[in-house]
């Protein structure tokens, strides 16, 4: 009996995937919970483990192709014994007729379970009746939702379970037409029109279609420099303490941690201060006003040649230069072994940018809307600069921030940019690094 | 105005017709000398004489087939069926003869007879007195099926039914025969064929029934609005066969919650048709699946009291079916 595999939902907020690479031929056995196929989110590449054991009887999804998630994506024969349908009870009524007295329904069989839907597991499974009742509710209210671009999952139902009922739309529809205009919805994820004029394509030319983390990255930065007004300001940091710290301390460090010592965790943990000293840089623009976030996630930015993904250190403010380092290294690993999860790399208050790592010594990063700002640490370079009217060699680093001039200032901007710079410069060779 | 009986008002509605045109007859069993075994047509015979009230033999084919042979010679006959259980024996002539005659005869004879159908459960009824067979007739184009279930409409309808040109089917639920009175206009008057009739307005679910079933959906409407604030919209087909389809769908759109009593046999009944039709065409406007309440698949009716009443759907569970879809 062939069972169905459906794209699953790999996160909140993820509504579609795309098959980046099949695992698995037509024909090939496969296991519970061998990889069946890669497929590409917004932002991360997941392996989709099989749900099921059998035969890859057909795939129904090619390479490249983007489906909304519960779309079916392969049938699978499923070895074996033929599961019994769950919840389905075999039809009960009995008619009167001449030599069925209290005759029981066939049992078993093929015309049967031919005919009922299968069991399958999580994956494969039609959604309950409950379910739909709650998030589709019903024709009329399906209708009028439509008609006034309403999200039902918003409204309180009354009905059955929780269903929301004609009535209760409609008198959201009303309470909603009755209040003042409520602001717009902070702007999301915006599609690309499907009608655009096309590039004129040349002999010799390659075309190369948008992977799903390349097309979530045009849209989150054209979204962000649409949105918020980029102001950037830079300092320049004398890093000349800290390089003499870890030039001394690295060696010993990765031995005794198992981690390399990058200047990144040293970065992070001054942007963490000056985030605590000035919290307006970790907020959100909200319309009509600003929230400050209470929590530290900082994003950190790492290349994957192809793609910049922003995985996210939770709670950065709890954590020490070796809690950092250590995270960092493992957010990174994650990243590049295309292992990380969705919840990874959301829930970020504010980015830490490290074009310094590739040679940057200028960059005017774009905001990781809809964060207030982005920190980028360029790259330490040894330049001769002026020390109590002297010329000296020091090692410089350039320190830039872009904000959201909607939030903040540029005072403020300096103000925080200050005090990272400060905790920088306060490292010296003999610093200790952790405890 | 004085108030009159279904029983009553059907015979006041014969009597006049058959006063008012001399083509107007009454064929039937012990229709005559003994009145009609519900005294339907008791005093027609002394008033009107042996041939235009005539008593039969227990041959149902033979009533029904005489009337058509009379009807299509210029006579108007109105043949009694004793019970609606008996009909089978006269489902040729109706179906294969009655139904299609027009047409065969490519529009030559029209067929205007009325065959007058007692049928329902009655306390005691038991198998040969108690079955609602109205569904057998409602897929025989050419045939009109009514089913009033209130005086007024039952004399107006039983007016119509004897002036149609074609075969009308007119069920008469012998529950309500004595059971049901309302006062009736005294001029003549007549009720069409075609037209659901609204009994009662209400937003929050909508009801179709006709016969018993009907009234007790009309208590219990009364009974959920002053108890549970519900306010059922209460629909009367009246004409089975075709359906007005019009007045059913507006009443159903209007509050997007629907179901359909009879005490007919669920399946296959006249309640999956208007069930089917509402499903279709008022399908954007539902807000709860289509509901029918109906009898069992289980033949009508049993003898024993509390399983006729456990057969038949109770004012109990209309009530809680009423109000289960008005929560849903």
């Amino acid at each position: 009996m062939a069972q169905p595999v459906t794209m699953p939902q790999l996160g909140e907020s993820v509504t579609e995937g795309t098959i980046a690479r099949w695992l698995k031929a037509e024909g090939d056995e496969v296991q519970r919970d061998e990889p069946l196929c890669e497929v590409d989110t917004d932002k991360v590449s997941a392996e989709l483990p099989s749900p099921l054991a059998g035969t890859l009887e057909k795939i129904l999804i090619s390479e490249g192709t983007t489906v909304d998630v519960g779309t079916e994506i392969a049938l699978m024969a499923v070895a074996g014994e033929e599961e019994s349908p769950n919840g389905e009870s075999p039809p009960t009524e009995e008619f009167p007729a001449a030599g069925t007295e209290a005759q029981p329904v066939a049992a078993g069989g093929a015309s049967r379970s031919a005919a009922v839907r299968d069991a399958g597991d999580g994956h494969s499974k039609v959604e309950s009746a409950a379910t739909l009742r709650r998030t589709r509710s019903s024709p009329v209210v399906r209708r009028l939702a439509a008609e006034h671009d309403i999200d039902i999952r918003q409204i309180t139902g009354t009905g059955i379970e929780g269903r929301v009922t004609r009535k209760d739309i409609e008198s959201y529809i009303a309470e909603r037409e009755a209040a003042p205009a409520a602001p717009p919805e902070p702007e999301t994820v915006e599609r690309e029109p499907m009608e655009r004029e096309r590039v004129a394509v040349h002999e010799g030319d390659r075309v190369v279609e948008l992977t799903s983390v390349r097309r979530a990255i045009a849209q989150r930065m054209s979204a962000s420099k649409r949105e918020a007004p980029h102001a950037w300001t830079m300092v320049e940091v004398d890093v000349t303490g800290l390089v003499g710290l870890r030039e001394r301390v690295k060696e010993e460090f990765a031995g005794r941690e198992g981690v390399k010592l990058t200047y990144l965790p040293f970065i992070v943990r001054a942007a963490v201060e000056g985030l605590k000293e000035h919290p307006v840089l970790n907020s959100v623009w909200d319309g009509d006003r600003i929230v400050l976030r209470k929590k530290v996630h900082v994003g950190v930015a790492v290349d994957l040649e192809d793609a910049l993904i922003v995985p996210v250190v939770r709670d950065a403010d709890e954590l020490n230069i070796l809690g950092l380092a250590r995270k960092i290294d493992e957010v990174v690993r994650k990243a590049r072994g295309g292992a990380l999860t969705p919840d990874d790399v959301s829930g970020g208050t504010f980015t830490v940018n490290n074009p310094g790592a590739l040679g940057s010594v200028v960059s005017t990063p774009i905001i990781n809307h809809p964060q207030a700002a982005i920190l980028s640490a360029e790259a330490i370079v040894k330049r001769p600069v002026v020390r109590d009217d002297a010329i000296a060699v020091r090692s410089m680093m350039n320190l830039e921030v872009s904000f959201d001039h909607r939030i903040l200032d540029g005072g403020a901007a300096l103000r925080f940019l200050n005090t990272v710079k400060k905790r920088l410069e306060s490292y010296s060779p003999e610093s200790r690094v952790v405890s | 105005m004085p108030a009159k009986s279904l029983l009553q008002a059907i015979h006041e509605g014969l009597a006049e017709e058959m006063r008012a045109d001399e083509s107007v007859m009454v064929l039937g069993e012990d229709v005559g000398h003994a009145g009609g075994v519900f005294r339907v047509t008791q005093g027609l015979q002394d008033e009107f004489g042996p041939e235009r009230v005539m008593d039969t033999p227990l041959a149902e084919s033979l009533i029904v087939g005489a009337a058509i042979g009379l009807s299509v010679n210029g006579m108007r006959p109105v043949a009694e069926i004793q019970f609606a259980d008996f009909i089978p024996p006269a489902f040729d002539q109706i179906v294969n003869e009655a139904a299609r005659f027009y047409y065969r005869s490519n529009g030559a004879w029209n067929v205007p007879i009325t065959v007058r159908v007692p049928y329902g459960v009655v306390p005691g009824g038991a198998l040969y007195h108690s079955q609602s067979v109205e569904a057998w007739f409602c897929n025989t184009p050419g045939l009109k099926v009514v089913a009033p279930s209130f005086p007024a409409d039952a004399k107006g309808m039983l007016k119509s039914a004897v002036r149609d040109p074609n075969p009308v089917l007119f069920f008469e639920h012998k529950k309500a025969y004595r059971l049901i009175k309302e006062e009736i206009p005294e001029d003549d008057y007549s009720v069409p064929l075609d037209r659901a009739k609204v009994h009662r307005q209400g937003g929050d679910i909508t009801v179709v029934s006709y016969g018993m079933t009907l009234h007790q959906v009309l208590e219990a409407a009364a009974r959920i609005s002053e108890e549970h604030g519900v306010e059922a919209e209460v629909v009367e087909p009246m004409s089975l066969y075709p359906l007005d389809r019009e007045t059913i769908l507006e009443a159903a759109r209007k509050t997007g919650k629907f179901l359909v009593v009879s005490e007919a046999n669920l399946t296959g009944s006249v309640s999956g048709e208007i069930a089917a039709l509402v499903a279709r065409e008022a399908f954007e406007w539902l807000d709860a699946p289509v509901m029918r309440l109906g009898a069992p698949d289980t033949p009508a009716a049993p003898f024993a009291r509390p399983m006729m009443d456990f057969f038949v759907p109770s004012p109990e569970k209309i009530e809680s079916a009423m109000l289960e879809l008005a929560r849903y």
